[in-house]
């Protein structure tokens, strides 16, 4: 048995189908992927995310210990409300993690993934003994997405009107507090949508709400997918410690300015650019029918190998895509053995839906 | 708890077989089969003509989830198979008994006899859950 979420006897008179996600017992389905990954394209859809990381840093030399701590820059976040998306590294370069960190008025919180939680969680405590700093996981909280076009305006109908107002207002990636809710317009599908972190004793009942109103419930199943026509990367899969953000399509998180600024992994990662990093992680197309997946063999003609990092069918394209690690030269088209044979497949950007619309 | 029709006979490998009035046999896979594999989305059968033995790799059924090969559940020659499914593999997922993949002339109508009937692929499809 792994650790539940609040939600978890709803999941399954939901009729979810559990499966376990780094040691937790979540909902894979409640009857369909391919059904849930399209109601959330076409309308919306709530995914419960409780298992994943709630952190609050706060204390006089907070900033400075983000600093030190994340690739990406938190003194670029100027007003509270404002967020951004960071990778944080060991002293060789590679991922620990990748997260997503927002001022607000006590300092910053943080979200991080839930299969690296007890590691992460570690390590930024280690970190602390230089800085007048605290550090407080938050397992008081509850997080719920809600995800999709209509997203915004079905939650709005069903909160108060504080926290209505507060929705139609946020901006992209912005995350403001109404009461002790914290709603941020934030996702990991490519739509609109939000994720909202609310007290673990009032989850069961937002949920509820959701469902009642007619809020298809969504699982992990469909947030792999839609995840992955977005083009976002999945950590364990794109990318860990082993790898650097460099060959994870994550170099555009990296905060190089000010060149003062000492975070953990600077002089390893300058290294790296220095060199010229060997490998990138792009997007694949498969233009008939089969399955791309994770660890499949990439050949490029006169160039090299490379590896499927993480492989499904997009629902959306009707067609199989995945994220792979490539050499650097690599071009527009590759091969791809699928047991035993070769296919060829076009080489894109990461990224192939955004809002509904094909990128590709 | 997964539907297992009284009327067929079931391979351990979860494909279900049902011998027809003119001494053919359908084949397709069970519920607790398309159960285990998620939404199907592409489905490979065998060409028409193709000689199989029984417990030989048929084709393939592919999901989001895993692919997986399919096993003629007795032997015999392809003699047709079901081109629907190319364009609606979900089918297999809300349909499994009605979206049969091929039909065979069984080489050995006996060989049906070794395959489970109903109560014993419900306990077999129990022990795998």
């Amino acid at each position: 048995m792994g650790q539940r979420t609040p939600l978890y006897d709803l999941h399954l008179a939901l009729g979810a189908k559990m499966v376990d996600f780094g040691g937790w017992d979540m909902p894979l389905h409640y009857g369909s992927q391919v059904e849930e990954h399209h109601q959330v394209r076409r309308e919306c859809g709530v995914f419960d995310v409780s298992h994943m990381c709630v952190v609050d840093v706060s204390g006089e030399q907070a900033q400075a210990y983000l600093q030190r701590l994340l690739a990406n820059d938190v003194a670029r976040l100027q007003t509270p409300g404002k967020a951004l998306y960071s990778a944080m590294l060991n002293e060789q370069g590679g991922v620990i993690d990748d997260l997503i960190v927002y001022l607000t008025e006590e300092g910053y919180r943080l979200v991080l993934n839930a299969g690296t939680r007890d590691k992460d969680l570690a390590w930024m405590h280690a970190q602390t003994a230089e800085f007048a700093v605290e550090v407080r996981e938050r397992r008081d909280l509850a997080v719920l997405a809600i995800q999709g076009p209509k997203a915004r305006a079905r939650v709005a109908e069903l909160v108060t009107q504080a926290r209505a107002a507060l929705i139609h207002e946020l901006k992209p990636f912005q995350g403001l507090p109404e009461g002790d809710w914290f709603i941020a317009r934030t996702g990991y599908t490519g739509e609109d949508g939000l994720e909202i972190v609310l007290p673990v004793t009032e989850v069961v009942s937002f949920l509820n709400d959701l469902v009642g109103a007619g809020i298809s419930p969504i699982g992990l199943g469909a947030r792999d997918t839609l995840r992955l026509e977005a083009g976002m990367n999945l950590y364990g899969q794109d990318m860990d410690e082993q790898v650097s953000p460099l060959a994870a399509n994550m170099a555009w998180t990296i905060a190089w300015e000010p060149a003062a600024r000492d975070f953990i992994g600077r002089p390893a990662l300058e290294v790296q650019r220095a060199a010229g990093c060997p490998s990138k992680l792009v997007g694949l197309v498969l233009e008939e029918r089969g399955v791309l997946r994770a660890h499949q063999v990439v050949r490029v003609d006169g160039i090299g190998e490379g590896e499927i990092t993480s492989g499904s069918f997009s629902p959306t394209l009707n067609k199989s895509i995945a994220l792979a690690r490539v050499p650097a030269a690599t071009g527009d088209r590759a091969e791809v053995e699928i047991r035993g044979k070769w296919y060829p497949v076009r080489v894109v950007r990461p990224g192939f839906v955004r809002n509904g619309k094909t990128l590709i | 708890m997964s539907n297992i029709p009284a009327d067929l006979r079931y391979a351990a490998s979860h494909e279900w077989a049902r011998l027809e009035a003119d001494g053919s046999v359908t084949v397709g896979i069970s519920d607790h089969a398309q159960e285990a594999l998620g939404d199907v989305v592409f489905i490979e059968l065998p060409e028409v003509g193709k000689q199989l033995n029984a417990g030989q790799e048929a084709g393939v059924v592919e999901s989001v989830k895993a692919a997986s090969d399919i096993y003629a559940p007795v032997g015999g020659e392809v003699i047709a198979i079901n081109e629907a499914l190319a364009d609606s593999p979900e089918s297999v997922n809300s349909d499994p008994y009605g979206s049969w993949f091929f039909k065979l002339k069984p080489s050995a109508v006996s060989e049906l006899d070794k395959l489970l009937d109903a109560a014993a692929y419900q306990a077999a499809a129990d022990a795998d859950a």
